[in-house]
């Protein structure tokens, strides 16, 4: 009988001590958590709430406006260079991201040759222009390709005998233009990433499949794709994610133009809402581009899981 | 020994001959595969060397187009190399901007915004991958969430409410909000969570609190996970545009990149080529140095920390 009463009392003792490690776990976790988490409330998940909010309104920089509902929204879709500026932007992303890719891959398979010297070298000098600014690099660009003072256009122009010819000043060239500078730019980030991952897939794969007979090109589909493949779906999503924010470019070398050929939403936001101060319509855009962008990210990542769904079954 | 077996065991001169034959082809395809496979390095270090090239020259072009006089620089046809020195572009960018101000504006915008960041994130990490508290999933999934609303998107309600706190135009206005960054967490957390758990178990046992196994165990054991994130928070402040460029209308607060940016034609005057290439280059600088000095770690911790 007494034993009975002492061995519930040590349960119960044992429950207080789980219940208080619990309670203190959870105010320790708060605790280390707490500074950058309220940082993130009042910089991210509040922004994302009142970004909606404007966007129903007329407000403008110096004066609040009034609600208006989707209006905005009514207004932007029935806009033809609102349509123009999303369809830039879709471009530069499915210009950029694949290019990006293909090209970092290709420099990192090829610093990967186990009888390569000075790998440390010209890794090196790839990833140096992810150093400097994106305003550094269109700056030297700019120049490079004026029709009037640069190297290129001289050296195509003996080429091709058109003089003088405009990359960034003509509609036709202007996109692919910046897409290209970007991706020299950005690739040697995405080298160093891909050449970790290669350097991770174990060399006995390929020794199995040597013995096996197989040739260069199916190894390269049957080992080092699918093994890279958590690396790919990374830099899809930031390669994506960071292309629909393009901005820097556009704003230094092209402002836009010619003709809107290099509007993208970001540049469209800015020049509505610190431009023009219209910052009911610059938060509807600012919105489509969340949407557009959750969108792209769920679909990498729901992909993703099928793919790995797969690979289980 | 070749005379002995051919006595021993009748072979017969065909087989023999058979074998010779087999022995050349295996030598030829050896030595074709050493071909093969010099052609291969040749072509590879010739594409390497290429690309080399391509990633220097822009940057070529703005060292020598900021020492070299207008008039040479903006004639046609260019000339690689132009074969005249001056710091007339120099002496007329110190003119022209608040260069010296700039810098220090940048300086302190990137190192305020490493120095907070990379210590709450890494304090947000450690409450995450350390601690196991009630909601830990939840909240990681919330953050992750949040990593793919684009900052841009945010711009104008950051906006608005510094702007309504009086913070425009102030150090703290384009620092504070961003003193805590999601990936910047979640590099930290992958970090952490492959350190084994024992070395703070024992710290426990000895009677260590939270925060100094925090500084004492976590903090010295990711020395390669906070140098890359420091270094990529130096970056994306130091270089960021538009930030710095909606926050900051007057020279006493703006950073170099904008101040250049406002140089390539934004402004009021267009100015020469030579004279944008010298605050390029200027701005540039401490970057560059800090990469070179520190490039190796920078490279692997990136490789370590980046995927995933």
């Amino acid at each position: 009988m007494t034993k009975a009463v002492v061995d519930s009392g040590g349960r119960q003792v044992a429950k207080d001590n789980k219940k208080a490690l619990s309670r203190r776990n959870f105010l320790h976790g708060i605790a280390f958590v707490a500074p950058a988490l309220i940082i993130l409330l009042i910089f991210v998940f509040y922004p994302a709430v009142q970004t909606f909010i404007t966007s129903l309104t007329t407000d403008r920089i110096n004066r609040s406006g009034r609600f208006v509902g989707f209006e905005n929204y009514v207004k932007l879709f029935g806009n033809a260079d609102f349509r123009k500026d999303v369809l830039n932007t879709l471009v530069y992303a499915v210009l950029y991201a694949p290019i990006v890719v293909i090209v970092a891959l290709l420099f990192a398979l090829l610093l990967n040759r186990k009888d390569l010297k000075f790998v440390g070298f010209f890794r090196t000098f790839m990833f140096l222009p992810y150093v400097i600014s994106m305003t550094v690099a269109a700056i030297a660009w700019d120049f490079i390709l004026s029709p009037s003072l640069g190297l290129i256009p001289y050296w195509l122009g003996r080429i091709t005998g058109i003089q003088h010819i405009d990359l960034l000043g003509s509609s036709s060239t202007a996109m692919i233009t910046i897409v290209l500078i970007t991706v020299w730019k950005n690739f040697g980030y995405f080298m160093v990433i891909f050449l970790a991952g290669l350097q991770g897939i174990s060399q006995e794969l390929y020794e199995a499949a040597a013995l096996d007979g197989v040739n260069v090109w199916q190894k390269f589909w049957y080992i080092t794709v699918p093994a890279l493949r958590p690396t790919f779906v990374y830099i899809m999503i930031f390669g994506l994610i960071g292309s629909f924010q393009v901005f820097d470019q556009v704003f230094i070398m092209t402002s836009g133009g010619p003709d809107r050929a290099t509007e993208t939403i970001v540049y469209r936001i800015y020049t509505e809402a610190f431009g023009n101060g219209k910052l009911g319509y610059a938060s509807a855009l600012s919105y489509v581009l969340l949407i557009m962008t959750l969108i792209v990210g769920l679909c990498v990542l729901v992909n993703n899981a099928r793919h790995e769904k797969e690979e289980i079954a | 020994m070749s005379e002995s077996t051919s006595a021993s065991l009748p072979i017969p001169a065909e087989a023999e001959a058979r074998n010779a034959a087999a022995n050349a082809e295996n030598e030829r395809l050896r030595r074709n595969a050493r071909i093969r496979r010099h052609v291969g390095l040749f072509f590879s270090y010739a594409a390497l060397a290429i690309i080399t090239f391509l990633m220097i020259f822009p940057l070529l072009v703005v060292v020598l187009v900021s020492f070299t006089p207008k008039d040479i620089t903006e004639t046609w046809p260019p000339k690689l190399i132009p074969g005249t020195f001056t710091l007339a572009n120099y002496a007329s960018l110190f003119h022209r901007l608040p260069i010296g101000r700039e810098m220090v504006n940048a300086a302190v915008f990137a190192c305020a915004v490493t120095v907070f960041s990379v210590f709450f994130d890494s304090l947000a990490a450690y409450g995450l991958s350390r601690i196991d508290f009630k909601g830990r999933t939840v909240l990681l999934d919330i953050l992750i969430a949040t990593m793919m609303i684009p900052a841009m998107a945010l711009l104008i309600p950051v906006y608005k409410l510094l702007a309504s706190m009086g913070l425009v135009n102030s150090y703290w206005g384009i620092i504070i909000p961003r003193m805590a960054d999601v990936g910047g967490i979640f590099l930290l957390r992958q970090f952490f969570v492959s350190i084994p758990k024992d070395l703070d178990a024992a710290a426990r046992i000895d009677g260590a609190g939270e925060l100094r196994i925090f500084f004492q165990i976590i903090l010295p054991n990711s020395v390669p996970a906070l140098l890359t994130i420091t270094m990529f928070n130096l970056m994306g402040n130091w270089n960021d545009l538009l930030w710095p460029l909606i926050m900051t209308s007057r020279p006493e607060t703006r950073t170099i990149t904008v101040g250049l940016a406002m140089l390539t034609g934004h402004g009021s005057s267009v100015t020469p080529y030579g004279v944008v290439m010298a605050g390029a280059l200027i701005s540039a600088l401490p970057l560059v140095i800090v990469f070179f000095f520190i490039q190796k770690r920078f490279v692997e911790g990136i490789a370590m920390t980046g995927m995933k």
